[in-house]
């Protein structure tokens, strides 16, 4: 079984509703690893060496996180900085990632239609997060389309739990997509 | 009557002093040539205000010598010693053995015996340290290539006295006149023993020093009275030279060695400062008494005979450094101003004279006459100084790149000093010291120095609030003082202190509550930490994470709740007469930071104003 790593940066989970339901549908396995990164570096002094460790030992790394600003809370930006580094990440002999997927969970307050060609931001999602993509393609990872939950200052308690189920079936398949 | 003249001739020699001093000064040629005219002045060959006792008094003072070569050993760690074994070992021996040498040769060919001759060389080679110290300290000079050098030699030089003291007897002509001081326990001794006596002494000083002052001064320390420890500082000094003195022995071996097996005790800055004061009206009244039994109608009986021999010795000796300089590759400018420098003959020869008097190595007359010269020699140092500096010097200055050595040839010189180290210049001196910044720390709990020394910190006991200590610590090196000491009046007299001797030193301060620091504020300081503070808040952030708040969040309210009382400080400082508006102020601020805290953490709906805005320690 492929083992998994959740990386969840969100400096206000507390206010997120979203994101907390996100968690909840996260399935109880020995497979999968959650650290919640605002909560274990508050002050953004990144354990670099600890980080490096637990991606060794991850096959599938997943960051979950909200879509601030068209791109990623600043903890997660520090982490890709420190985290990734030239010769172990990325660069030469830099082999340490290869293969692993790359993979995010991304809620964001638009609506899928709002991040279309015709929509608020005139962009597609996928184009925003090239920068990711070209992070993973650099660190030799195999990037995957994000999954996306949109909209979400709109859901109703249904849709929810709608999403919920998505997400969790989401995460099994990831833990079930090596096996066989 | 005797106590009243004792008083009038102190009266005499201290205004004396007080005069000629400053003026000397004032012309840029030392205090030294200023102790040497006012004595000249007193003596009896001028005024004649003092005079027979010229010789006693020389006697008296010389203590002051043996009080400097306390303190040169206290100041001679081994790995000073190391770090300038090269210069230490080649500049300073030869040019010991070069102008001992030189001299030898040309006392034979005035008809001297060989023996003489010897004692000659040696006591012409030394230079003095306190005068070319002095000057090198006075013009900042101590770091620059020259002022290395110079060091070196004075520092071998100083450590050649104790071997030569120990081969004069050797060089006695057998006509031995008895020692004046006449105290010596040893003297009926055959000479073999005489050495394994003094043998002895040496050692047991050295495991003395090593074994037993420092749990001793531990001790007296723990009295927690200043006056005590700087008596026992004079005790140490004076026990030694008469014990020296009882095996006929000099005191400055004795006290030198006591030094230097002292060097690395962490009394070392408060000894060296106690001493300090004693040692420099000492030596003042040693360079003093040398001027008041200067033989002026010998001098101007011969007047060419005795310039002749001061200018030749003059010659010899800066032409034998030059020669050195060029050796060991110093540049020029550099080197012509060590060799003027340590042209001179030093103050030991005085004592050197006096003891070979003793021994019948010279007569009367020769001594009178090469006391002059040497007291001559020290006298013009300043002059050629004064005039090398004013022509060639400026000139080659102007002319060679500026070079700075990146050597250093001083004590404590860490870019930081903590005062207390307490639990607060504790956990700052243990940051720095993690991240590689060089401290230098004051205590003044005896316990506490000894505890903190048995795990591997350098700490020093001593007065933080004695600007001389600072000063033997290294105070003018460095960049920031730290005042870390736990009542607050030593802590504002501290600072004080400090920012009368050195207004542009950083002061960082610790305070114990919001009043401490007012009173630091007013003082001018404007880094100001109170103690409890950042903990309080700490432990706050802690609960607010145990009552389920997240780390970031109470990260956030931790840093606006610092950030505000920041703020508040500085808004209330000017406030903190009016005790009304104050209060007032205060609470005002509070309710403020109270609605920020709340809407931040999105519990704007649960606010309470006003609720506990009274806490507010006032």
């Amino acid at each position: 079984m492929p083992k998994i790593l959740i990386l969840l940066f969100h400096p206000f989970l507390e206010k997120s509703k979203a994101n907390q339901m996100l968690l909840d549908s996260v399935p109880v396995s020995e497979s999968i690893t959650l650290r919640d990164l605002y909560e274990i570096y508050p002050n953004f002094t990144i354990d670099v060496k600890l980080e490096q460790k637990l991606l060794m030992e991850h096959d599938v790394i997943l960051f979950q996180h909200p879509f601030y600003w068209y791109s990623c809370p600043p903890l997660m930006k520090q982490w890709i900085d420190f985290v990734l580094e030239d010769g172990w990440a990325y660069g030469k002999n830099g082999n340490f990632l290869k293969d692993k997927k790359w993979i995010q969970t991304i809620t964001t307050g638009g609506t899928e239609l709002a991040y279309s060609k015709e929509g608020f931001h005139g962009h597609l999602m996928e184009e925003f997060l090239l920068p990711f993509r070209r992070t993973a393609e650099l660190c030799k990872m195999d990037y995957q389309s994000p999954f996306l939950l949109q909209g979400t200052f709109q859901l109703k308690e249904g849709e929810f739990q709608k999403e919920s189920i998505r997400y969790r079936n989401f995460l099994l398949f990831l833990l079930g997509a090596n096996h066989g | 009557m005797g106590e009243v003249n004792f008083f009038l001739q102190a009266m005499i020699y201290l205004t004396s002093a007080i005069i000629m001093v400053p003026i000397a000064n004032r012309l840029g040629l030392g205090s030294v040539l200023g102790y040497l005219v006012a004595g000249i002045v007193i003596g009896p060959f001028v005024f004649g205000f003092v005079g027979t006792e010229g010789k006693d008094l020389l006697h008296f003072a010389e203590f002051g010598v043996v009080m400097m070569l306390f303190a040169i050993g206290l100041e001679l760690e081994l790995n000073l010693l190391w770090r300038l074994k090269f210069w230490l070992l080649g500049l300073g021996g030869l040019q010991l053995l070069l102008t001992t040498v030189f001299v030898f040769l040309f006392s034979i060919g005035f008809q001297f015996s060989w023996k003489s001759s010897l004692a000659l060389g040696f006591i012409l080679s030394l230079s003095s340290t306190a005068i070319v110290l002095q000057t090198l300290k006075e013009k900042g000079l101590m770091k620059s290539v020259s002022g290395q050098a110079s060091f070196s030699i004075l520092l071998f030089q100083d450590m050649a006295v104790i071997p030569i003291l120990a081969i004069f007897p050797m060089l006695s002509e057998g006509e031995q006149i008895s020692n004046d001081h006449g105290h010596s326990l040893v003297d009926h001794l055959p000479a073999y023993q005489k050495t394994i006596v003094v043998l002895f002494v040496v050692i047991g000083i050295i495991l003395i020093g090593r074994y037993l002052l420092s749990p001793l001064f531990r001790m007296i320390a723990k009295s927690g009275s200043r006056e005590i420890f700087t008596g026992a500082s004079l005790l140490l000094v004076i026990a030694i030279s008469v014990l020296m003195g009882s095996v006929g022995v000099s005191a400055a071996l004795g006290t030198f060695l006591a030094g230097v097996v002292l060097a690395s005790s962490e009394f070392r800055h408060e000894l060296e400062s106690n001493i300090e004061p004693f040692k420099g009206l000492l030596l003042g009244l040693f360079f003093l008494s040398v001027g008041a039994s200067m033989d002026i109608p010998v001098v101007m009986s011969n007047p060419t005979k005795i310039i002749g021999i001061v200018f030749g010795i003059i010659f010899l000796k800066a032409i034998v450094l030059l020669l050195l300089g060029f050796l060991f590759k110093l540049p020029l400018d550099q080197n012509l101003y060590m060799s003027l420098a340590l042209s001179q003959v030093g103050e030991f020869s005085f004592v050197l004279f006096g003891y070979s008097e003793g021994l019948g190595i010279f007569d009367k007359e020769t001594i009178v006459i090469l006391v002059a010269c040497v007291a001559l020699s020290m006298a013009f140092t300043p002059i050629l100084l004064l005039l090398y500096e004013k022509t060639i010097f400026e000139a080659l200055q102007s002319k060679l790149p500026k070079k700075q050595s990146n050597q250093t040839v001083q004590k404590e010189e860490n870019p930081v000093i903590i005062c207390g180290f307490g639990r607060f210049g504790n956990m700052v001196g243990r940051f720095l010291r993690s991240n590689g910044i060089g401290i230098t720390i004051l205590d003044y709990d005896a316990d506490r120095v000894e505890m903190l020394g048995r795990f591997g910190f350098k700490v020093f006991f001593g007065d933080a609030t004695r600007i001389e200590l600072l000063e033997s610590a290294g105070l003018e090196h460095a960049k920031v003082l730290i005042a870390a000491l736990d009542h607050p009046e030593k802590q504002q007299e501290l600072i004080r202190n400090v920012k009368h001797h050195y207004p542009n030193l950083n002061i960082v301060a610790r305070a114990g509550d919001r009043e401490e620091a007012y009173e630091l504020k007013e003082m001018g300081l404007s880094y100001i930490y109170r103690e409890t503070r950042e903990t309080a808040v700490k432990l706050g952030g802690d609960v607010l994470k145990i009552l389920g708040t997240r780390s970031f969040t109470a990260e956030r309210a931790k840093n606006l709740f610092l950030t505000h009382d920041d703020e508040t400080f500085h808004e209330l400082f000017a406030l903190r007469k009016d005790r009304v508006q104050y209060i007032s102020l205060a609470k005002q601020r509070n309710s403020e930071l109270e609605r920020l805290m709340f809407v931040d953490v999105g519990k704007e709906d649960e606010l309470e104003l006003d609720s506990w805005s009274e806490m507010e320690r006032m």
